[in-house]
């Protein structure tokens, strides 16, 4: 992996003048923290993303508060809740429809397996249509648990591969 | 029906129990001469392994006097049919659509049954008691993950 040298030409010669990092880590560190979300909001979870979103808990710290109600701009699908066959669909065209990178955040037990039902209506975890990347169990989770999920996900875009030009770079 | 009938209280509320033929004209009675202007809502209950064995229940209320009343009825197993309302209220268009989808129920006269709550493809009638409980119907294919894993190892 190339090193990454910047040089900052106006600060004095002392302490900062370089930082070398590697660029998978750089443009990971700077995407982890742009993680703009698209709420495919279809049940009760709504409450606990409504209140997670909000001043009490304030996901904007995390740089992931905006939501953009256009699946092409966004860059973490949140699917908030219960999922039916009839829905799947438009589930699916959703995720297709955002650019790369893309992650995905199965919200609450329904999104994750089914959760309690097990019947004729429910996709048993959207994980069956679509990849799933962090998973946040409760019905409905606890704020504090969305924000564990949020910094988890951090964690791995920080971690992963972040091709840019070629699968190589 | 006996005025009477419409008296006794069964269950907190007023109950009829008809014979399918004579539901046109129950219901008729019921709009006409006792006002029962608003058609609440039609179900079925599956009774399996009763004879007959559904039981439509119906539900209607009156504005003028604040009143329900409940209608039941039951049809066979082999020709669950009963006469559509759609003649009395437009509403029930639609109420019988639902029952049709999770019943089976067919409502001679109501001329659109298509899937109202399910899907177009849909085989079978998922509140029937022998449905089987956990069977799914997919539109969109279930990912084929063996196959992702082996694209995903050679991507590697």
């Amino acid at each position: 992996m190339r090193a990454r040298v910047i040089r900052i030409q106006s600060a004095p010669s002392a302490a900062f003048e370089y930082i070398s990092t590697k660029k998978d880590e750089l443009v990971g560190w700077a995407r982890k923290f742009s993680i703009f979300p698209y709420p495919f909001v279809t049940a009760c979870c709504a409450m606990e993303f409504m209140a997670v979103s909000s001043t009490p808990y304030d996901t904007d710290r995390f740089g992931a508060a905006l939501p953009r109600f256009s699946p092409r701009q966004s860059d973490l699908l949140m699917v908030v809740g219960t999922v039916t066959h009839k829905q799947a669909p438009v589930l699916l065209k959703v995720y297709e429809q955002m650019c790369e990178p893309k992650w995905v955040m199965a919200f609450g037990v329904c999104a994750t397996s089914g959760g309690f039902y097990r019947n004729y209506g429910t996709v048993q975890g959207i994980d069956k249509i679509i990849p799933v990347d962090i998973y946040v169990p409760g019905c409905p989770p606890r704020p504090e648990t969305v924000i564990d999920g949020i910094m988890k996900l951090q964690d791995k875009i920080a971690g992963s591969r972040h091709p840019i030009i070629t699968k190589d770079f | 029906m006996a005025p009477d009938e419409l008296n006794v209280l069964k269950d907190g509320m007023r109950m009829l129990v008809i014979e399918p033929a004579g539901l046109l004209g129950t219901v008729q009675r019921l709009k006409s001469e006792f006002q029962f202007d608003l058609f609440l809502d039609v179900t079925a209950v599956d009774w399996l392994g009763k004879s007959p064995r559904f039981e439509l229940v119906y539900h209607f209320y009156s504005t003028a006097h604040r009143v329900r009343v409940r209608l039941k009825t039951r049809v066979p197993e082999d020709d669950p049919t009963v006469d559509s309302l759609v003649s009395f209220y437009g509403s029930a268009r639609f109420m019988e659509r639902e029952c049709h989808d999770m019943y089976g129920i067919v409502f001679r006269g109501n001329d659109d049954l298509r899937a109202i709550l399910l899907y177009e493809g849909f085989v079978g009638h998922p509140l029937r008691k022998d449905y089987p409980k956990d069977q799914e119907q997919p539109i969109v294919p279930y990912r084929d993950l063996a196959a992702e894993a082996d694209v995903g190892s050679k991507a590697a």
